[in-house]
């Protein structure tokens, strides 16, 4: 494997449009002009690794990883889980994912969410784990409240959780969110909207999956993220003529 | 019909968000120590070897406001040309940072050493430079470039070379302010749009 190729071409029409004038902050946040397109270098192939010491035993615990005594978060119990593969559909081990959320009331721990619904004092809200040897992840959390947010008049955030994976290039950083099946909030957000090719919106919505939820105590949504791959072939890094 | 290709579609992109914080640098969102202290938080550690750097500089949107919400990341070489992980790399250098925008100023500050040039997959020596990621709300899709310095002899560079309108070329380029002390501006729309990459 260490003679992967260059990483895959991002597909940018299975990716949100930058500029989407229903999302008005991306009307002057997106660039105008054309992005340079090259072929990845090691400067993009590479990337940080992050070693299990990094990790806490509570870190992918949000019900108990904020609470100052033990009491669990208020709200829907539930395991978030999931596989982190490639294009090409190999694992990616050993990856960082960081997740971020509202509490179940739909209010963020940030001194910039001033919404009605209450802090809960044993919630933070953020959650970190590195994926295992078959790219697999698990998260305990609460399902987060739908907010409203100032957009348009009267715009409503779908229950979600933002999550970043670093891969191991630089080049396949992503933010993504995860949705939840069934809420009629989706097909009215305009930051889901963003997303033209509607089966690339589907993706991002956890299905619920009864066979991981553990009775009496959590439910379960599976969230699987697929990564830019690394094309590999006998040709790889062969110079014309050599 | 043909046969199947059996690949997958890379994952949709979504915005971070305003809270992008909270998740990826929680002590700076203000949510105490929920990790003993945020990933990324240095460069380099003491004792890299090179000349050691300061660059700063805001995320400006196309009305011209530096904004206070910008997350960035960078990855880059030592001053060797070697990435954290490869055998001979500088064990004292990271390689990778994280870093936000002032929530006063809309400042950034990145301390690190000068990295060293890197070769591209065919063998071209490229110029040094520092890969970057940009992610804030209202950024749909995260925004990589690359800070190139004005003192460096960047002729040869693959990558600026390839880039059609010359004048564009100082987008990339950190202007020396002081010794060790450079400024880098990130424009996302109006005459001075940094070049951004796909890359």
């Amino acid at each position: 494997m260490s003679d992967l190729g260059p990483l895959v071409p991002r597909r940018r029409d299975m990716h949100p449009v930058p500029f989407d004038p229903d999302y008005k902050t991306s009307v002057t946040r997106s660039p105008r002009w054309p992005l340079l397109s090259m072929e990845s270098t090691p400067s993009e192939e590479t990337g940080p690794r992050f070693g299990h010491s990094l990790i806490g035993p509570l870190d992918n615990n949000l019900i108990l990883n904020w609470s100052k005594d033990g009491t669990p978060a208020i709200g829907e119990r539930i395991l978030m889980h999931g596989r982190v593969m490639d294009e090409f559909g190999r694992p990616v081990p050993n990856t960082l994912i960081e997740i971020w959320q509202a509490n179940a009331g739909g209010r963020y721990r940030h001194v910039k969410d001033t919404y009605f619904a209450s802090l809960d004092p044993n919630f933070g809200g953020c959650g970190r784990t590195l994926t295992d040897e078959q790219g697999r992840y698990q998260f305990l959390t609460i399902r987060p409240g739908a907010y409203p947010w100032p957009n348009r008049a009267n715009d409503w955030r779908p229950m979600h959780i933002h999550i970043s994976v670093f891969g191991h290039s630089f080049g396949q950083r992503l933010i993504t969110q995860m949705y939840f099946e069934g809420d009629p909030l989706i097909d009215r957000c305009p930051i889901a909207a963003t997303i033209k090719e509607r089966s690339q919106l589907d993706r991002l919505v956890a299905p619920l999956d009864m066979a991981m939820s553990r009775p009496l105590d959590f439910l379960a949504y599976k969230f699987d993220i697929v990564l830019r791959g690394r094309r590999q072939t006998m040709f790889e890094n062969k110079l014309e003529g050599m | 019909m043909v046969q199947s290709l059996n690949t997958l579609v890379e994952t949709a992109s979504q915005t971070g968000g305003p809270y992008v914080h909270i998740g990826c640098i929680p002590t700076f969102a203000g949510l105490g120590a929920v990790y003993p202290e945020d990933l990324g938080l240095r460069a380099i550690e003491d004792g890299a070897k090179g000349e050691i750097i300061t660059i700063t500089g805001e995320v400006i949107d196309g009305t011209g406001w530096a904004f206070r919400d910008a997350l960035l990341e960078s990855w880059q070489a030592d001053a060797s040309g070697k990435f954290a992980g490869q055998a001979g790399a500088d064990p004292k250098v990271n390689g990778f940072a994280r870093f936000a925008a002032d929530k006063e100023t809309g400042l950034w500050t990145l301390r690190t050493v000068k990295p060293g040039k890197v070769k591209t997959r065919d063998g071209r020596l490229q110029a040094p430079h520092i890969s970057l990621w940009i992610a804030a709300r209202g950024i749909n899709i995260g925004l990589h470039t690359r800070i190139y310095f004005e003192d460096e002899n960047n002729a040869d560079d693959p990558l600026l070379g390839r880039i059609e309108q010359r004048n564009r070329v100082p987008t990339l380029l950190a202007k020396k302010t002081s010794a060790g002390e450079y400024r880098f501006d990130i424009h996302l729309q109006g005459a001075n749009e940094t070049v951004f990459l796909d890359i």
